[in-house]
């Protein structure tokens, strides 16, 4: 059974002028343990689709599986506690900036009813599984942006989840912070079997990190496969034109240098 | 009027002025706070959007609010008197008080609830947070600052009502300033007692943006 199963899901938005078809009859599967990667182009729907997996977005149609179990059948409560077994972490990072870093990664013990003692100790150990022992009674304002990033990790780690979900972890970041997160990501899907589902517009989070990859192109899922093989046989107009633009970036990369 | 009789009724208005400022802000809050929590959650973008109760609590407050306060104050001398058993002095004047401060304290908790990030909500939501966390640990731990700006502007308004109150006997240093110096042309005991009023307002002001700055942990430390 695949951990995370999209059924036939469609997401329309009701706009005045037309309806906006954010996501067109998705069926995708999540195997446990992989790094899946979903790509496209702004708009394409892939945070709409992410959103979809713990329900943040109701979709118009379809069925959202997690584990098997239907997340549109759940009871509110029973949402609230599959959400806990599905970390999300954010483009923005989404960190409470009246709390310090401890108190951070505290929260969602906070909301699970874990005692103040006991969280703050786990909260020390996430801490240091990112490297930020030392900034622990920092508050968020006085943090880099890759420094905020770990902070939601060790917060998303903090509530045991099974699954990670990544809206543009690392689109806020410069490339060599982006290296060290996605290392990160890398690093603990291997040693909690933490399944990581990683929404991008960059070619390069995919090849870095991902084990299979789903192409979106206007809310139509253009393709889904092995990174190796979609990089190397990209079957749809959406991966080809991703994979140009990889390209033509790369060379440029490499005229800048030479200049 | 002798200088000793005289301090000893700017301390006694004083007293009273404090006394129907903070108890009618209080009470202001208990009534406006989860006002403009509703108002807040329930607007399209809230976290339980709903129309028909935002319209109603919208309607409601705006009217209130434009009603003049020395209208209000005699509009609801029947209520007070009701409520407190007569419709002058310290006690009565609470009424009309907290009545003219719940709506405003309403739209100005509303507007700093509507400050807090979205998707530091979003965030709580996909830790698995409900309702009730989401707003009190979330959006009014967030807005805190804000909050407490809003409280010393709640504050000041009502300062500024309670001296008006005083053209119907309303007590406190108003209700001073008028019987002396409109009523008994003595200016000298108007002067002063409107300078205490400014004094007042210069240190709530002071006071409540200096805890407001001390809290918020936005701005390093
Ligand atoms: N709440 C909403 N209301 C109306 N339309 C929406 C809403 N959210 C998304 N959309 C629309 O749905 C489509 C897909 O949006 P989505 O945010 O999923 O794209 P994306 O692939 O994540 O893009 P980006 O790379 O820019 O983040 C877009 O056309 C967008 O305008
Ligand atoms: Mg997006």
């Amino acid at each position: 059974m695949s951990i995370i199963e999209l059924k036939n899901v469609s997401k329309t938005f009701d706009a005045k002028k037309s309806n906006i078809h954010a996501l067109s009859n998705i069926d995708l599967c999540v195997e446990e343990g992989e790094i899946f990667g979903v790509i496209g182009l702004s708009g394409a729907g892939k945070s709409t689709l992410v959103r979809c997996m713990n329900l943040l977005e109701k979709p118009t149609d379809g069925e959202i599986l997690i584990d098997g179990k239907n997340l549109l059948k759940l009871s509110n409560r029973e949402l609230r506690l599959m959400r806990r077994e599905i970390g999300m972490i954010f483009q923005h990072f989404n960190l409470l900036m009246q709390r310090n870093v401890l108190d951070n990664v505290c929260f969602p013990m906070e909301i699970a009813g874990v005692s103040k003692a006991e969280a703050r100790k786990r909260a020390k150990q996430y801490l240091d599984i990112v490297g930020l022992s030392d900034k622990a009674k920092a508050y968020p304002v006085q943090l880099s942006g890759g420094q905020k990033q770990r902070v939601a990790i060790a917060r998303t780690l903090a509530s045991n989840p099974r699954i990670i979900l990544c809206d543009e972890a690392t689109s806020a970041l410069d490339p060599q912070t982006t290296g060290t997160i996605l290392n990160l990501l890398k690093q603990i899907n291997k040693e909690y079997q933490i399944t990581v589902v990683v929404i991008t517009h960059e070619m390069r989070v995919v090849e870095e990190i991902c084990d299979r990859v789903a192409v979106l192109d206007h809310g139509v899922l253009a393709e889904v496969g092995d990174v190796k093989e979609v990089f190397k046989a990209p079957k749809s107009n959406a991966a080809k034109a991703l994979l140009l633009e990889r390209k033509i970036k790369q060379l440029e990369g490499d005229v800048a240098n030479d200049i | 009027m002798i200088f000793k009789d005289m301090m000893t009724m700017l301390a006694e208005g004083t007293r009273d002025t404090l006394y129907m400022v903070l108890i009618s802000t209080l009470l202001g809050y208990v009534i406006g706070l989860p006002l403009g929590i509703l108002l807040t959650i329930s607007d399209v973008d809230g976290i339980s959007p709903n129309k028909v109760l935002y319209k109603i609590l919208d309607i409601i407050i705006n009217i209130t609010r434009s009603i003049p306060f020395l209208i209000l104050l005699i509009l609801i001398m029947p209520f007070t008197k009701l409520v407190v058993g007569k419709s002058y002095g310290t006690t009565a004047t609470i009424v009309p008080l907290t009545i003219a401060a719940a709506p405003l304290i309403a739209r100005m908790v509303e507007s700093s609830l509507k400050e807090v990030d979205k998707g530091v909500i979003e965030a709580a939501f996909s830790m698995g947070a409900g309702g009730f966390t989401i707003i009190w640990k979330v959006m009014v731990t967030e807005a805190r600052t804000s909050l407490l700006v809003g409280v010393t502007i709640a504050l000041g308004t009502i300062l500024g009502y309670s001296a008006m109150a005083g053209v119907i006997g309303g007590g406190g240093l108003g209700d001073i300033a008028i019987r002396y110096g409109y009523y008994r042309y003595e200016t000298g005991v108007m002067i002063v007692t409107v300078a205490v009023l400014v004094v007042l307002m210069q240190v709530l002001q002071w006071a409540g943006m200096l805890i407001s700055k001390k809290i918020d942990r936005r701005r390093g430390k």
